[in-house]
C-alpha cells in the first residue's frame, strides 16, 4: 500500500493535489551519488543539478515531498522549485513579504502593528529612511504603514522595517491620509501582483489612482473623489470571481458613464 | 438552496491561526478548540463529548507544530439532523480545515455503521435505523494510510462484529 501512494512529482504539476499525497522525486542524475545528499532544501550556492526547493504547501518526508495544503501543484524549472497554489484568507508572516500594517500602539522606541497574523509585529522608529534619534517619524496610532518583514518565523515575534538593505525606503513607509483600506483573499493579491496583470492595466484606463497591495490581503486605494475610490474598491473585490469577459463588460459600462 | 428533506447537514467555520489567550496557548503547537452547536437548544453534555472527539481527531491530522502559541477555532452548527450526525460533523471539520488552508498531514472522512438486531450492517443510517439498531459505530478514517483515527460506539456489540 505504501509504494502505491506516491506519484512522480513531474506528473502532478498542474493538477490538484490534496493533503496526504506523497510526491516522488526523480532519481538522481548521477547514480553513484547518495540520494540523501542530492535532496536538499533551501538556499545556498551549489550546482543546480539534483537540487530542489520545497515551497509553500509541501514538506519533506521519508519518501519524497508530502503535500500539506490542497491546491494546484506548480513547478519552476529555474532553481527546481515545487509549490502548491492554495487559497486562504488568513495571513501567516513570511520573511521578505511587503505588507500593510495598522499602528495599534507606541511603546517607547517601538511601534506595534497589526498585520493580520496571529501576533502583532514590531517596528522600530529608526527603521524609516532618514530617521535619527532626534528626527523621529511622525507616526500616530491608527496610521497605515507599508513595510517588509525582517524577521518572521513561527517561534519569534515578527519584526518589520520600512527600509531595504541599502537604507533606502523604495516606496515603503507611512501611507498618506484619505484613501480606503479593505481586505481580500491572499490568492487575489498574488494574481494582482503577477507581472502582467490585466486588471490593473484596465483599471488605470478608467481613472488615475494610487494603489498599495499588501501580501497580507490588504489593499489601499485612493482616487480623486470618494465615489471613484468606492467604485475601484468594488471592482477589485469582485474581480476575484469574475471572468475576464464579465470584468471588461463592467468596466465598459463604467467608462461609458 | 434548502437541503433535500431527510438529509443531515452541518455548517463549519474555521478561524485561525489567531492570537491565543496566554492561559490557552501551548508553547510548541497550535491550540485547537471545537464548538458544536445543536440545531435547537443550548449545547449540553452530548455536544461537549462530541467536541472532544472531534478535537482529538483534528489534532491528529493538523500540523500544529508549524503555528506554536496560536489558537485555531472550529465552530460547527447543525443545520439539519437525519441520522449519522457525528460522521457528518467529521466530514465538515475536514472540509473546513482543507478550505481554510491549514497545514494537514492527511485528510479524513467519517463513516457510521449501524448493527441491527439480526447482525446486518447498515452504512450511513438515518434516524429510524439508528434507533432500531443494536449498536451504532462511528469511525474516522484518514486518507494517507487508511488507518482508523477515531472510533465511537453507542450500544453493545461483540468484538468480532467490530472487526
Amino acid at each position: 500500500v505504501m509504494s502505491a501512494r506516491g506519484e512522480a512529482a513531474e506528473v502532478c504539476v498542474g493538477r490538484v493535489v490534496l493533503p496526504g499525497d506523497v510526491l516522488l522525486l526523480p532519481a538522481p542524475a548521477r547514480p553513484e551519488e547518495d540520494e540523501e545528499r542530492l535532496l536538499r532544501l533551501g538556499a545556498g550556492a551549489g550546482p543546480p543539478r539534483g537540487r530542489l526547493l520545497c515551497g509553500p504547501g509541501l514538506r519533506r518526508c521519508a519518501a519524497g515531498l508530502l503535500v500539506t495544503k490542497g491546491g494546484v501543484l506548480r513547478h519552476r524549472a529555474a532553481g527546481g522549485a515545487y509549490w502548491v497554489d492554495s487559497q486562504q484568507k488568513r495571513y501567516v508572516p513570511v520573511k521578505g513579504d511587503h505588507v500593510i500594517g495598522i499602528v495599534t500602539a507606541k511603546a517607547g522606541d517601538v511601534f506595534k502593528l497589526d498585520v493580520g497574523g496571529s501576533e502583532q509585529a514590531s517596528l522600530s522608529y529608526l527603521a524609516f529612511e532618514g530617521a535619527t534619534k532626534r528626527n523621529r517619524p511622525n507616526v500616530q496610532v491608527g496610521d497605515l504603514i507599508y513595510g517588509q518583514f525582517l524577521v518572521a518565523n513561527k517561534d519569534m515575534e515578527p519584526e518589520m522595517v520600512c527600509i531595504d538593505s541599502s537604507g533606502r525606503s523604495s516606496g515603503m513607509g507611512l501611507i498618506g491620509q484619505d484613501g480606503f483600506l479593505f481586505k481580500v483573499s491572499l490568492g487575489l493579491i498574488r494574481k494582482l501582483l503577477a507581472p502582467k496583470c490585466d486588471v490593473i492595466q484596465e483599471l488605470s484606463q478608467l481613472y488615475p489612482f494610487e494603489l498599495v497591495l499588501g501580501m497580507n490581503g490588504r489593499i489601499w486605494v485612493k482616487a480623486k473623489t470618494v465615489q471613484q475610490t468606492l467604485i475601484l474598491v468594488n471592482i477589485l473585490e469582485a474581480c476575484e470571481y469574475m471572468t475576464a469577459e464579465q470584468r471588461k463588460q463592467a468596466l465598459a459600462k463604467l467608462s461609458g458613464n | 438552496t434548502p437541503s433535500p428533506p431527510g438529509s443531515t447537514s452541518v455548517l463549519a467555520g474555521l478561524y485561525g491561526p489567531a492570537e491565543a489567550k496566554s492561559s490557552r496557548e501551548l508553547p510548541d503547537r497550535a491550540a485547537l478548540e471545537v464548538l458544536l452547536r445543536p440545531k435547537v437548544g443550548l449545547p449540553g453534555v452530548l455536544e461537549r463529548s462530541r467536541e472532544q472527539l472531534l478535537r482529538q481527531t483534528c489534532e491528529a491530522v493538523l500540523l500544529g507544530g508549524l503555528h506554536p502559541r496560536t489558537a485555531v477555532t472550529l465552530v460547527l452548527q447543525v443545520l439539519s439532523d437525519a441520522g449519522s450526525l457525528l460522521s457528518c460533523c467529521l466530514n465538515a471539520a475536514c472540509m473546513g480545515m482543507l478550505d481554510a488552508g491549514l497545514p494537514l498531514s492527511s485528510l479524513f472522512c467519517g463513516v457510521t455503521c449501524a448493527l441491527d438486531p439480526s447482525g446486518a450492517i447498515v452504512l450511513d443510517p438515518d434516524t429510524q435505523q439508528e434507533q432500531e439498531a443494536r449498536a451504532v459505530l462511528t469511525f474516522a478514517i484518514d486518507s494517507a494510510e487508511r488507518k482508523v483515527l477515531m472510533a465511537n460506539t453507542k450500544g453493545s456489540c461483540s468484538v468480532e462484529e467490530v472487526r
